[in-house]
């Protein structure tokens, strides 16, 4: 490439060394800001920092153009420390349009960096966000922080000068405009974007030029033009040695399940009834039918348990997933399952209720319907992840547990893990713990509700197994034979059978990761996507000497055998959780505990501004 | 991934009574499921496949209690998702022969879409649709093909909804096999049901049942001797569509799409509707007939070929192996955009 971007050690301008910085790319949602979100996450881990995302899209498909509805944004912190959440407040914002400018500003720390493009700020633009003048034409915004005016449209526009496209589709590169002028000033590689066009207009060479130009032309300004002063550099965080990559939450999982297939040898059958932000599980499994994995798209949430439930009738894998109105939906039917005791596992993806609630929004308030969101006596395994990485991990001890039991397994992830995405160290799928399978074959003294001693499962049959003919169902069962039996103790026996299976997987939970002192004045817990949120606030109060620490629960249903023991060593227990405070309830109910939450249910993840205000309230409080 | 070779062996020569199993049946003394059970018992040694590969699912009603009797593996799963449940275990298990236990209100009712879906799919099962136009283990609630006006105790002064014809309903979700028999008839119930086993793709079959407690003689045109002459349409390939005394025989002509009834003797023989289990067209609006206008049809309305679901899916999973080869974890995890620390 003859006109290769200089490296930033060549750059002329004065460099600036940061711990971490802030920055949310907010535009139209035509205006490609989850694009540009992604390829600056992946430009900044290249150059080795640690980072979180927060994408944040609208519900809409195709939000009218330039209302406040519209605005699509992406959000990263990098750092040359360990990162855990995408950051409270920004320090730099580029605003796409004056709607993206009006919904995001507020964010933006004071003395920030505030990038916008200048040829939207129009009469028709304006009023559609609500503004009555132009507020790039008074000092209002240059006075509180470091304004910069740029022609991105214009200037993209004039890069492009002389290929062979219309002006919409030239338009339409201003996004990598912005990307380059943003990757000149924190010194990011813009190769691997350079390297991601290329593939991803590989059919359209006229794109690929157009693109990568803009790209170019953002960079070198950056470089050139007078306005900026400085760039700013960020050392390499120290991470574990190994080989990296970018990984969402959804495709965690949905690897994850591959893995778990791969392992066992056996067929996986998917099936799922579309729904944000689970879909994208579905979409990612339909591409891998080389692994033996075949996805089925139910005609409803209802359907879709369904179909696994046969599957793993028939000796197969069955996941299905969905988003809290679905899996209201499957109540029944992982009754089912339980009844039947069949292995099954269940991903949902929470987002922001009740009914339709907030599509795209995040929330962690079904844990309540995992637990107890079913008729009757129904216990069930219930998991979450706590990273989007650790998606991966959660899906195939999904599994594990599942086919260990023959039990129902539900994971509970969420919108912000879904689409969140973080550098993963890429496991060794050899490394992961094996997964037993046994089949019965042999008739000698087979009964479908026979047990094993350890684990309790009853014998997973697959049907052609000749002499082994049985039938299940979702009447009670005699223990043992299976049976029909509308016998009252042996109801009684069956109803403990099956929550005392529940509590046997306890035995497969490590032991509780506690960060911080052994003891102390105060225990934050978490569990689920607020992992980020509370390392980092703990961490925090931690360096100012404070004897506090957390601990984050990846099983919650049933609960590793030594939390209660931890919960003793500190004064007080504080509950993070985005909602209106589930997991407190079950820890003073399980353990006599006087723990108080912390709750906030607005559709984000809790920002480590708050949680640390708490935290230190609370210790307040407490003297 | 590995799938059971089936039949290993030459299969066993089976009798009706290897398909009984233990346990006691459980209907109303006099109920018309007794008499299915019998026939399909008796049908199942016919299909030459080894009883361990025969799975019999339902969902649940007086009906659904089923697969309990038979002697195959069995699934009692919930109210109205049987068919669900059989398109997951046959993509999951294409090597299985999969029967689909059901009432009417359990697929027409809360199953209505299930039904419509299994059947659009195509999917590889056989479904057998009770239809005693009655909720029998609710006790007696009129059901989705109860006529309207029909009193039962959710309907003490006549119910208002209007029936659907399941025929019709299956025809209209796209359905490939169809076809109606009655229980009064083990003779073209076993038949039916081998034939609907037999056929590739869904084979429907709407088997019109007595409930001798809550609609006792629901279908009793065609059960009494004099009336059925008058209201059996017995469906016969390629046979003119008759009825009727011998000596007073009625037919069935089109005109048009309008299917009326004529004196067999009063109109050429070339007029007559000759019954072609090939025409969809037809078939549609054989499934409308209904009493007291028209004689109700029994037999095979339709029965064509499409594309079975599950086939079709094992067809893309099978060129994406050859294409490119099985999955590998391991290479998946490193595809992409990669770095490297340390
Ligand atoms: C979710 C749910 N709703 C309601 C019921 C109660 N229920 C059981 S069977 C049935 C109707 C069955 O009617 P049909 O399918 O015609 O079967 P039949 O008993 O007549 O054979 C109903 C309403 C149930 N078991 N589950
Ligand atoms: S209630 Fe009716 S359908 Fe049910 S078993 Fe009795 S007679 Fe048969
Ligand atoms: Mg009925």
């Amino acid at each position: 490439m003859s006109d290769a971007v200089a490296s930033p050690a060549t750059v002329g301008k004065p460099r600036r060394q940061l711990d971490r910085a802030v920055v949310r790319f907010a535009g139209d949602s035509g205006d490609g800001m989850q694009v540009t979100g992604e390829q600056f996450a992946t430009e900044a881990a290249w150059a080795g920092a640690d980072l979180v995302t927060l994408p944040n899209f609208p519900a809409e498909i195709r939000a009218p153009a330039g209302t406040l509805f519209g605005v699509s944004s992406y959000q990263l912190q990098f750092g040359s420390r360990r990162v855990y959440t995408p950051g409270d407040r920004l320090d730099c914002l580029v605003a796409m349009n004056p709607a993206a400018l009006k919904v995001h500003l507020r964010d933006l720390k004071d003395g920030g960096l505030l990038i916008v493009n200048t040829a939207t700020f129009e009469k028709k633009n304006l009023d559609r966000a609500g503004y009555t003048t132009n507020p790039l034409e008074d000092s209002t915004l240059e006075d509180r922080y470091r304004l910069h005016k740029v022609e991105i449209t214009r200037l993209t526009m004039d890069a492009l000068q002389g290929l062979a496209l219309n002006v919409k589709e030239k338009e339409r590169c201003k996004n990598f405009f912005a990307l380059g002028l943003v990757s000149w000033i924190y010194t990011r590689p813009i190769e691997p974007t350079v390297a991601w066009i290329a593939r991803r207009f590989a059919k359209n060479p006229a794109f690929v030029e157009a693109n990568t130009r803009a790209l170019k032309a953002g960079y070198h300004y950056g470089e050139t033009a007078e306005i900026f002063s400085e760039c700013y550099g960020i050392e390499p965080a120290e991470m574990p040695p190994g080989l990296y990559r970018s990984i969402t939450g959804n495709r965690a999982l949905a690897w994850g399940l591959l893995a778990a297939a791969e392992r066992t040898d056996l067929t996986l059958v998917y099936g799922a009834y579309p729904i944000t932000p689970a879909s994208d599980i579905l979409h990612e499994i339909a591409l891998h039918k080389r692994f033996g994995v075949r996805t089925i798209q139910a005609e409803d949430e209802i359907a879709a348990v369904g179909t696994i439930i046969g599957a793993a009738f028939g000796g197969a894998i069955g996941v299905c997933a969905s988003s809290g109105p679905g899996i209201a939906l499957k109540a029944e039917g992982i009754n089912l399952a339980v009844m039947a005791e069949l292995p099954i596992v269940v991903f949902d993806i929470q987002r922001a209720g009740p009914s339709t609630g907030l599509p795209t929004k995040t929330e962690q308030a079904d844990l309540l319907m995992a637990l107890y969101g079913r008729n009757s006596e129904s216990p069930v395994v219930v998991l979450a992840p706590m990273t989007p990485g650790d998606c991966f991990f959660i899906a195939y001890e999904a599994i594990r547990i599942a086919l260990k039991y023959m039990i129902p397994v539900i994971v509970l992830s969420d919108g912000y893990l879904a689409s969140g995405a973080e550098p993963w160290l890429i496991p060794d799928p050899k490394t992961l713990p094996d997964i037993e399978v046994k089949f019965r074959t042999n008739p000698e003294g087979f009964a479908p509700y026979v047990r094993d001693e350890a684990t309790l499962a009853r014998p997973w049959v697959r049907p052609g197994t000749p002499d082994l003919e049985h039938r299940i169902g979702g009447l009670e069962k005699e223990n043992i034979t299976g049976t029909v039996s509308y016998d009252p103790d042996n109801h009684d026996l069956m109803v403990r059978l099956r929550a005392e299976k529940v509590r046997r997987v306890a035995q497969e939970i490590p032991p509780t990761t506690v960060n911080g002192p052994a003891a102390g004045d105060l225990l934050v817990v978490g569990w689920g996507s607020t992992y980020g949120t509370i390392t980092a606030a703990v961490e925090e109060v931690q360096q100012e000497g404070k004897a506090v620490a957390s601990v984050h629960l990846r099983h919650l249903n049933p609960l590793p055998p030594d939390l209660g023991q931890i919960l003793r060593q500190y004064e007080r227990i504080l509950v993070p959780e985005i909602n209106s405070g589930q997991l407190v309830r079950i820890l003073r109910a399980e353990y006599l505990v006087d723990a108080v939450g912390f709750n906030r249910v607005r559709g984000l993840p809790l920002s480590t501004q708050e949680v640390r205000e708490t935290i230190e309230h609370l210790l307040k409080e407490k003297r | 991934m590995s799938e059971p070779t089936g039949i290993t062996e030459a299969p066993r020569k089976y009798t009706k009574k290897d398909f009984e199993s233990d346990q006691d049946v459980r209907w109303c003394p006099g109920c018309g499921d007794y008499a299915i059970l019998s026939a399909v018992q008796k049908m199942m040694p016919d299909l030459g496949i080894p009883r361990e590969n025969i799975v019999f699912i339902s969902g649940i009603g007086c009906s659904s209690r089923f697969p309990y009797y038979m002697n195959t593996y069995g699934f009692h799963t919930i109210h109205g998702r049987a068919p669900a449940i059989a398109t997951g275990l046959r993509l999951a298990r294409p090597d299985l022969t999969v029967f689909v236990v059901t009432g009417d209100g359990d697929g027409l009712s809360i199953g209505g879409n299930h039904l419509l879906h299994v059947l659009r799919r195509n999917v590889k099962v056989t479904i057998l649709l009770f239809n005693n136009r009655i909720y029998g283990l609710t006790k007696g609630q009129y059901s989705p093909t109860s006529e309207l006006g029909k009193v039962t105790k959710s309907s003490p002064t006549g119910s208002a909804d209007r029936p659907v014809s399941p025929c019709a309903f299956a025809l209209g979700a796209g359905a490939t096999f169809v076809a109606r028999t009655v229980d009064r008839n083990v003779a073209h119930m076993e038949e039916t049901v081998r034939r609907a086993a037999q056929h590739h793709g869904a084979g429907f079959v709407e088997i019109l049942q007595n409930c001798n407690v809550y609609n006792d003689l629901a279908w009793n045109v065609l059960y009494d001797r004099e009336s059925k002459s008058m209201h059996e349409l017995r469906l016969e390939q390629g046979k003119p569509l008759l009825f009727g005394p011998v000596d007073d025989r009625r037919g069935l002509v089109l005109e048009g799409a309008t299917p009326r009834v004529v004196r067999a003797k009063e109109v050429p023989e070339s007029a007559l509707w000759v019954h072609d289990e090939a025409d969809q067209w037809k078939a549609h609006v054989l499934a409308q007939l209904s009493n007291p206008d028209f004689p109700i049809p029994v037999g095979v309305l339709m029965d064509v070929e499409a594309p079975v679901y599950e086939e079709v899916l094992m067809e893309q999973e099978r060129r994406a192996i050859s294409e490119r080869g099985p999955g590998d974890v391991a290479k998946l995890l490193v595809s992409g955009d990669t770095w490297k620390i340390g």
